[in-house]
């Protein structure tokens, strides 16, 4: 187990290099960063050239990467145009994504594993089929238009909630913009529980348990949720980095100042410096998930051993 | 109707609550009555450090607005620069000035200001190691070229020589050339006068500026949130006759019309393209929409012979007359345009060199006249013009393929005219400074300081700093140095407004339209109105 945890570790080293360098030559590649600082003006040569000095902008791209990525060794992400540290904007950008992608997951284990159970022991009842139908209706609306939906219903209309977040962000406010997030997830995570169940519900450990007697509780959810869950437990750990880097829409419909906001000026302004050290988290966040994921196939699967 | 009710309530709800914030977080101010009412105000994040001579975007433009104050003011009204902080200012030969301050005014911290908080203030803004983004405003004193050499070589000295400090009140410019006009520039942000925290504990003046305005700022979280009280201490006139502002940043302009409809927020000074067709149901006549210091032109690339020969002026007029700018403007930006009749801005007003109409037939749609022109000047280059833009903000997209149908309409030929999209801004000022425009692009002007002098200058003399189709013209040039050197005002800008008729004459740019300003507001709010910078002049809005 520990070494299979170290090997994973060393992995990630080639893959974090390698996305760091592709998104810093993607943003290098949308041209000078410096000359959208000035309005619709040319800035003066000078201060521009100045400029450019300061943020190492003068030097070959391989440079300004291993500069970058020396920094980023000691902790240094930079400073962004507007004279913040790049670690300042995370410091108050990830805790708010992170309170919403948690409110996001939990709607997700929550609504998503229990109406999938629900559905997956009533195969074919009328329960299922609506729930079925439900969830096709929420894949196939995109985000934006359930978002812009429900702010408006809820905010302008009936005044239940604010149309917009305020930015102590807490987790009651996150509350309708975490379903939002969660809407499509969440109805993959149905189907996904549904079909599981109703695939294991026929094995033979099933059979054996209800055979022993035990109460059908314990059977659905010592036995046939448990084994049930693989598949789901990787669509969720993989969507943790979905829903922390694709919260840029809902995260600009109810202006909640997260990673996606950030993220969002970041590429408007061509600010190298944030969306580079955003996104390097935002990878981080992918690989860790990622190996939680295998971790947690031991816990649910015992037959499952890293050696 | 019950949704309506239930909107009712939630306005009121934040209504009181905004109240209840205003009269606990007021500090010294007594609360009660409708002058200690805090209102909130749509925000975006300013794109650089909140230093006067660092901000040249609207956002950080309206806090510089709120907590300072210069040696002159433009009138949100008139935009006439008038006396603020200047006492006098005086001059005998428009090279020389002698600048006095009224006594009185503090900042709000309890310092004094004095011509050294003047004199300090513009040597920082002038000076390259501090990067200002605005250096080039004191681009006219004595010795900018030793504290900002142009080819960024290392400066010589900190300060400008042009400046000296003759007692408490009173401090001499002398500039490198004669420029009449120049105490009207005074009432820029960049010229306003900064304290000696700013210089001795720089970090923490960004963290929370403070400066001489009517507002002081009582906490600022950089990225979502300022909240800007009364400076009860305020010794001017305009004394804020609100409790404060809260300026809340949006991402998304829609997302903050959404909570003016919700009761959330009380003031959006951008109200999004996409909901202008609702906004008289929304709000009826808490709308704004006047005309902004910007106007749209099209540039030429006159580094390219093709668009510098002989007959090329008429191919340039006739482009402008086969433009509909009545139709665009109607249909495309919902009359939040109008329509361009000169090169300069109707913020300015007749007296100060607006002339409407001084464009003539060259900006009316002839579609008849304009094909012949067009063909007298020997045709389009190539037979087609490519009009560039850059496509990521602005939608520019669709007006420039409107202006290509019209021209296409006009001119009888679908392929006349089409769009050239440059992927982002920063390309499309790259691809201008590299003069690799081959040509008309669009060219936008936000004014400096409401003076017609800021509308021509930088725009159309020789080698100026955004001639960037790099027009020159000797005739242009001797008038603006005529109208430069002219003391008395009106004839100064006279000579101005012949020197805009040689660029009406040769068309050196095509006008399009001037940009308006707008603004919405919530039913608490009384006497909005935007300066000619489009900011809300937030020290006259009343509450309640």
């Amino acid at each position: 187990m520990g070494r299979y945890v170290v090997r994973r570790l060393l992995q990630m080293i080639p893959v974090f290099i390698g996305a760091t360098l592709l998104i810093f030559l993607m943003v290098n590649v949308m041209g000078d960063p410096i000359a959208g600082l000035c309005g619709d003006k040319q800035c003066d040569p000078a201060t521009a050239a100045q400029l450019k000095k300061e943020f190492g902008l003068d030097k070959p791209v391989w440079q300004q990467y291993l500069t970058y990525m020396g920094n980023v060794f000691t902790g240094d992400f930079g400073t962004a145009f507007n004279g913040q540290k790049v670690t300042e904007l995370m410091s108050t950008a990830f805790p708010v994504t992170i309170r919403l992608t948690i409110v996001a997951i939990l709607f997700e284990i929550v609504i998503g594993i229990t109406l999938g159970v629900v559905t997956g022991l009533r195969r074919g009842r009328p329960v299922d089929t609506s729930v079925l139908l439900l969830t096709l209706v929420v894949i196939s609306v995109p985000t934006f238009v359930t978002g812009l939906l429900l702010q408006l219903l809820l905010g302008v209309e009936w005044g239940w909630i604010k149309p917009s977040v305020s930015t102590d962000a807490t987790f009651s406010e996150l509350i309708v913009p975490g379903l939002v997030l969660a809407s499509v997830s969440l109805a993959y995570v149905t189907r996904l529980t549904r079909t599981s169940i109703a695939e294991n519900r026929r094995a033979d450990y099933v059979r054996t348990a209800i055979a022993k007697g035990l109460p059908r509780q314990r059977v659905i959810i010592r036995h046939l949720l448990r084994n049930s869950l693989i598949p789901v437990v990787t669509f969720i750990g993989t969507d943790i980095g979905a829903l922390m880097g694709g919260a840029i829409v809902t995260e600009r419909i109810f202006n909640i100042h997260g990673v996606g906001y950030q993220l969002y000026q970041g590429i408007l302004r061509q600010n190298t410096q944030t969306v580079v050290g955003f996104v390097t988290v935002l990878v981080l966040v992918f690989l860790v998930a990622n190996l939680l994921v295998d971790l947690l196939y031991a816990v649910l699967d015992p037959r499952i051993r890293y050696a | 109707m019950r949704g309506a009710t239930h909107a009712k309530w939630a306005a009121c709800a934040a209504a009181v609550a905004l109240a209840a914030t205003a009269c606990g977080g007021g500090g010294s101010d007594s609360g009660g009555g409708d002058s200690g009412a805090v209102l909130s105000s749509s925000w975006g994040d300013p794109q650089n450090p909140l230093e006067p001579a660092n901000t040249n975007e609207v956002q950080g433009g309206k806090v510089l607005d709120m907590i300072f104050r210069g040696l002159k003011r433009y009138n949100p009204k008139t935009g006439a620069a008038e006396d603020m902080l200047a006492e006098k200012i005086d001059t005998s030969d428009s090279q020389n000035f002698t600048v006095t301050v009224k006594s009185g005014w503090k900042f709000s911290n309890g310092e004094a200001v004095t011509a050294q908080s003047f004199v300090d203030a513009w040597n920082y803004g002038a000076s390259l190691k501090n990067n200002q983004k605005n250096a080039y405003f004191f681009g006219y004193i004595e010795g900018y070229d030793k504290v900002h050499p142009e080819d960024g070589s290392k400066q010589t000295a900190d300060t400008l020589s042009g400046l000296k400090v003759t007692g408490t009140n009173t401090f001499t410019v002398k500039l490198t050339q004669k420029f009449s006009t120049f105490p009207d520039t005074l009432g820029y942000p960049a010229f306003a006068p900064l304290p000696k925290a700013f210089f001795s504990d720089h970090a923490a003046w960004i963290k929370k500026p403070v400066g001489n305005g009517p507002y002081a700022i009582e906490s600022y979280t950089k990225g979502s949130k300022m909240s800007l009280r009364k400076w009860d201490g305020y010794p001017g006139d305009d004394k804020a006759e609100n409790g404060g502002v809260d300026l809340k940043v949006y991402t998304d302009n829609n997302t903050a019309y959404t909570d003016l409809m919700a009761g959330n927020l009380d003031l959006v000074d951008d109200v999004p393209a996409a909901q202008l067709k609702n906004v008289k149901n929304d709000l009826g006549d808490r709308y704004l929409n006047t005309p902004a210091g910007i106007i749209q032109t099209l540039a030429f690339p006159f580094y390219d012979k093709n668009w510098n020969k002989s007959g090329s002026e008429k191919v340039r007029k006739g482009l402008s007359m086969a433009i509909n700018r009545e139709q665009i403007t109607n249909t495309i930006f919902q009359k939040t345009r109008t329509p361009a009749t000169d090169w300069t801005s109707p913020v300015l007003g007749e007296k100060g060199g607006f002339q409407d109409g001084l464009c003539g037939d060259g900006c009316e749609y002839k579609p008849d006249e304009a094909k012949k022109l067009i063909q007298e000047g020997g045709g389009l280059p190539g037979g087609q013009v490519k009009i560039s833009y850059n496509a990521d903000t602005g939608s520019h997209k669709e007006w420039v393929d409107a202006v290509c149908n019209s021209i296409n309409n006009a001119l009888g030929n679908d392929k006349a005219c089409v769009g050239n999209p440059v992927g982002t801004f920063a390309d499309f000022r790259n691809q201008i400074t590299q003069k690799k425009m081959s040509g008309p692009f669009r060219a936008g002007w936000q004014m400096d300081y409401p003076l017609i002098q800021n509308f021509l200058q930088p725009l159309y003399y020789t080698n100026a700093s955004s001639n960037d189709g790099k027009w020159s013209n000797k005739d242009f040039d001797k008038l603006v140095d005529q109208a430069n050197q002219e003391t008395d005002t009106s004839k100064a800008i006279g000579l101005f407004q012949d020197a805009e008729k040689v660029v009406r004459d040769n068309m050196a740019a095509i006008p399009l339209w001037y940009q308006n300003g707008s603004a919405g507001w919530s039913d608490r709010l009384s006497n909005v109105a935007l300066n000619p910078f489009s900011v809300p002049v937030y020290n006259e809005i009343k509450v309640g």
